[in-house]
């Protein structure tokens, strides 16, 4: 399925910079070839190519313009100035914010809220990245191994990914419903009551993190099981026949020919875990109290529920802080383990 | 005596098709599996299957079920009759042929001008020379790293000012930029071979031309890809049309959930799990229809 695109993307002679030798070659053709054109970039220098060269660069701005203003106008600049109103002191309707300084940072980080509202993020994230990963894992060596309805359960896995968050949490929202969800029936089938999962603080965030990685879970598991197939097989037809085989040959062989993959998929997954909004939103808004409430779900309701924009910002600004130590440590940590795979 | 025979006649299509299965795959992993490991390899599908199904059916059973099957103990698993109460009860209780029409025009347009800022923005970086290129690129790549909460608030801020609160503008605009997008036609457009466009341009047909008609309709099958993933990122959007818009008519189908939730409160589930069909169906038709391109694209983008 993914074929044309992976077969062609690993050829080395197809690269971004490879759109120059269509220029090129047009026009050394008309130089009837004295000199290899490739090899004397100095000759580029004519009126006509430079000419050219303008034209192209005019077109590129043209072609890339809308793109880029879009991204600019409402990732970049919003990312920059979120980070200067959390030295402000706001409400949106104020028409001049008042300078505090460091005063949100401060008040944020002696809260005993906020506090806990960074250790929901971290369970949060933590469990449903670790819990995907280790099921999706799993779940994608088990169709990996061609038994029969692997093809209907990648289907049904994949399914829940394609849901609103809205809907998936509505859906769980009643799952976890103690009176007449399938939370009752679970729990009875242990000779128990279920817990008020929403409702109670010692439960709420469980139940975000239950249904948040449901959702991701099949995704997870999809991803890794087409990975696992585009293994080199040359590798287990030997090790098979040094007799590695069930765990020792997925400890050995398949974990780390997977790890660019995993490695991929639990960066992605910090950063869209972090994000997480919907699936809170709609099953617990944050409570009961803060016992629930994340990164994300402060974001929204000091600005948009309390007006406190001062402290929204700067809740927004530690959210971009840790992730961009994510991202960096992918950039640095990541590339090498990317060329380990081709 | 004749249920003791049926099970183990019924093992053997099972254990033929294990035993071919490597072979078709040209997967062969040491010894000839033993059947009762694939009896536990199945038993492990089933259970796969049921952790993603079980739910899925929870959500569409209770939908058709008459509001006495939902609030009963034991559990009614299979509903005694089929309904469409609930969906009638949701209709009313909340606007939902309005929630259908803005997400319908929101997803719709917005994915149309998003996949134009794409493939425009691709067929540069692939095919049009500049020295620049490759900052350009990380900007545009780099973006995805942003975590959408951290522009809320100046976006809102920005939106407000150009006076789209609470309009179709105001929830589509800020969202068609492109960067997943991009990047994946990116990949597929770097595939084509060069030479049919140098064809093309000794022939006298200029960029415009050369995109319109020949790598467009070369890249058709990665934009179609591309239109659905885009989509149904769109169709699902939560966050930003719900602080964008303030009243109920402008509301899409996501938001429209949270408002039939409020209705309703926990005393008519039936209703409730109805407007999630309404929310996800549109999505679980798509998907059932386009899986092998949905996930393609996803995975395409995950082993770059």
């Amino acid at each position: 399925m993914t074929v044309p695109v992976r077969t062609h993307g690993s050829d080395p002679a197809v690269r971004a910079g490879a759109a120059a030798p269509s220029a090129q070659a047009a026009a050394g053709s008309a130089q009837s070839g004295a000199t290899p054109a490739a090899q004397r970039p100095v000759r580029r220098r004519s009126p006509q190519r430079r000419r050219r060269a303008r034209r192209d660069a005019l077109l590129f701005g043209a072609l890339i313009a809308p793109n880029l203003i879009a991204i600019i106008v409402f990732s970049y600049y919003p990312a920059l100035y979120n980070i200067g109103l959390s030295f402000f002191d706001w409400d949106f309707v104020e028409p001049v914010p008042e300078w505090v300084g460091l005063e949100n940072y401060a008040s944020l980080f002696t809260s005993a809220s906020f506090g806990q509202v960074l250790m929901n993020t971290l369970i949060f994230t933590g469990v449903s990245v670790v819990g995907s990963l280790a099921l999706g894992l799993l779940l994608g060596s088990l169709l990996a191994t061609k038994v029969p309805l692997t093809g209907f359960a990648q289907t049904m896995a994949f399914a829940p990914h394609m849901l609103p968050g809205a809907a998936v949490g509505i859906l769980w929202l009643f799952m976890f419903d103690p009176n007449y969800g399938l939370s009752r029936w679970a729990f009875s089938l242990f000779g128990a009551d279920s817990p008020a999962w929403t409702t109670t603080s010692d439960w709420s965030l469980w139940s975000i993190t239950i249904a948040y990685t449901w959702q991701r879970l099949g995704f997870v598991t999809v991803i890794c099981y087409t990975a696992i197939l585009d293994l080199p097989k040359d590798l287990y037809e030997a090790a098979a026949l040094d007799g590695a085989h069930g765990w020792k040959l997925f400890r050995h062989l398949t974990l780390p020919l997977l790890s660019p993959i995993t490695f991929f998929l639990a960066i992605t997954g910090i950063i869209s875990a972090a994000q997480a909004f919907d699936i809170i939103s709609i099953m617990t808004s944050g409570g009961p109290g803060t016992s629930s409430s994340t990164l994300s779900w402060m974001v929204y309701e000091e600005a948009f529920q309390k007006f406190d924009i001062g402290s929204a910002s700067a809740a927004a600004t530690v959210l971009l802080a840790i992730l961009l130590v994510i991202t960096y440590v992918q950039v640095r940590y990541g590339e090498k383990k990317v060329n380990y795979e081709s | 005596m004749s249920a003791l025979s049926s099970s183990p006649s019924a093992t053997v299509p099972v254990q033929a098709s294990s035993a071919a299965a490597p072979r078709n795959t040209g997967r062969r992993r040491g010894p000839r599996r033993r059947p009762w490991a694939t009896a536990l390899l199945i038993a492990g599908v089933l259970a796969t299957i049921a952790v993603f199904a079980v739910p899925l059916y929870w959500l569409f059973s209770s939908a058709l079920k008459p509001r006495q099957d939902i609030y009963s103990w034991p559990l009614q698993w299979l509903p005694r009759e089929l309904t469409f109460d609930n969906f009638v009860a949701a209709w009313n209780a909340a606007p939902f042929d309005r929630f259908f029409l803005n997400s319908i025009i929101t997803t719709g347009v917005g994915t149309v001008l998003e996949l134009t800022l794409a493939i425009l923005c691709a067929y540069a970086f692939v095919f049009v020379d500049f020295r620049f290129k490759k900052i350009a690129f990380v900007l545009i790549i780099g973006s995805m790293m942003l975590p959408g909460h951290v522009t809320l608030i100046v976006n809102y801020m920005t939106v407000a000012n150009l006076g789209w609160l609470n309009s179709y503008a105001g929830i589509i605009l800020p969202g068609i930029a492109s960067a997943f997008a991009m990047f994946l036609l990116f990949q597929y457009m770097r595939t084509i071979d060069k030479d049919i466009l140098q064809a093309a341009e000794i022939d006298g047909a200029g960029h415009i031309r050369r995109m319109l008609t020949i790598v467009v309709p070369l890249s058709s099958p990665m934009i179609l890809t591309a239109t659905l993933i885009v989509m149904v990122g769109k169709w699902n959007e939560y966050v930003w049309p719900l602080i964008v818009t303030s009243t109920t008519d402008m509301r899409t189908l996501p938001i429209g959930l949270l408002f039939l939730r409020s209705q309703e409160g926990y005393s008519n589930w039936g209703a409730i799990m109805a407007g999630a069909v309404f929310v996800s169906l549109p999505m679980l038709i798509l998907f059932f229809l386009a899986q092998k391109r949905i996930i393609g694209g996803l995975a395409a983008g995950a082993m770059k």
